[in-house]
């Protein structure tokens, strides 16, 4: 079989010091996205466990296998877990999740944990849609939009690139840096025209890295429009699959001139996080706390 | 809050952007919207918000370039419709 480039690494996380049997409230969050797909597991707010997995072709399956993946090698059970929220593009198609939540809620909320309450602006560069989005100190939306219209600036758009030049998705951010001086962005930003774009540009004898840097430059230039709209705000963080690829991030960061704060968990799991948090604030409503 | 709905593509920003902190669901702009593209319904994006919110519905949210076409500024036009229907000035527009 031909290899296939475009395949990140999935993989899951238990944390070895919680025990979970002496927790008060077990809540969890599941974000079935339209490329990748979370499971978050809190206990009493603190990241017990967690996955993140390619979405298969049904949203019901998808949130039972990252919910599995995630409880695998741990002792907790389904059946232990109080409350489960779903998020998502397949945020109404989980199972056994009580309620739905907007990843826009849930991007906001998962971001005030994963990078403290500083945050005021987040850019969620999904799998086929990316959000701009502002909040408070307690990670309420304040300002939001998203585009899901066109796939400029998406992950599916640098997986469709990292197949078409060959390179690992890990490796492009940092392969897109080793050209001696930055390219002009490619011209078009919808995917299919950059694709076609990037063709003529190899026949040109352009190298590899030159066509990633004018791509990755275009995806990046294209985000800043967006952003533009609600206005940033720092602190800045970004949250999603292309948060790990540093060629787009640090292409952000020198148009907005701003710096985006260090990620300390996997930037993927930003919504399902949040997902988790609010199932746990709506156990604490039910029993009348919140 | 404000809620951008819409896109933008390459011809252009298509946004309709309503202050839900202003809004307070009275329906007005879902009577005059001359296209049928407001509702009135649950903040999706507020979870614990108990007070129904206009919002732009969501099959209407990738369409907006073109039935919002009409509503589109010309030389002597009277404001939108669903703007000189809100009472608390919550809507706004990209264009």
């Amino acid at each position: 079989m031909e290899k296939e480039y475009w395949r990140w690494p999935e993989y899951r996380w238990s944390s070895s010091d919680i025990d979970w049997k002496r927790g008060d409230i077990i809540s969890a969050g599941v974000d079935v996205g339209s490329v990748s797909s979370q499971a978050v597991i809190l206990v009493d707010g603190e990241l017990f466990c967690y996955s993140n997995y390619r979405t298969g072709s049904g949203s019901p399956e998808s949130a039972q296998k990252v919910m599995d993946k995630a409880l695998e090698g741990t002792n907790l059970t389904q059946d232990k877990i109080h409350y489960t929220v779903g998020t998502g593009y397949g945020r109404v198609n989980v199972p056994f999740a009580k309620r739905a939540i907007t990843e826009i809620a849930c991007h906001a909320r998962g971001a005030n944990f994963m990078y403290g309450p500083t945050v005021r602006t987040i850019l969620d560069m999904g799998g086929q849609d990316c959000k701009a989005i502002r909040c408070d100190d307690k990670g309420k939306v304040t300002n939001f939009l998203m585009n899901d219209k066109c796939a400029a600036g998406t992950g599916r758009g640098m997986e469709v690139f990292s197949d078409l030049l060959s390179v690992p998705i890990e490796d492009m951010g940092r392969l897109s840096f080793e050209v001696d001086e930055e390219p002009e962005p490619v011209s078009s930003i919808c995917v299919i025209f950059a694709k076609s774009e990037a063709v003529g540009l190899l026949r040109k004898g352009w190298p590899k890295e030159k066509v990633l840097a004018a791509y990755s430059s275009a995806m990046a230039h294209r985000v800043v429009r967006l952003l533009e709209r609600i206005k940033v705000e720092k602190d800045f963080a970004i949250t999603g699959g292309i948060a790990k690829n540093e060629g787009v991030v640090k292409r952000i960061e020198a148009e907005l001139k701003i710096k985006a704060l260090e990620p300390q968990h996997d930037t993927q799991i930003a919504g399902a996080l949040g997902a988790a948090l609010f199932a746990k604030a709506l156990v604490e409503k039910e029993r009348g706390l919140g | 809050m404000l809620a951008h709905y819409g896109y933008k593509d390459g011809s252009g920003e298509y946004f309709i952007v309503i202050d839900t902190d202003k809004c307070d669901g009275c329906g007005e702009c879902v009577k005059a919207c001359p296209a049928g593209i407001l509702e009135v319904g649950e903040d999706e994006n507020d979870p614990f918000r108990e007070e129904p919110v206009a919002r732009v519905s969501k099959d209407q949210r990738k369409k907006i370039k073109y039935t919002c076409a009409p509503c589109k500024p010309v030389s002597g036009r009277k404001p939108l419709p669903c703007r000189e229907a809100c009472g608390p000035d919550a809507i706004s527009h990209s264009w």
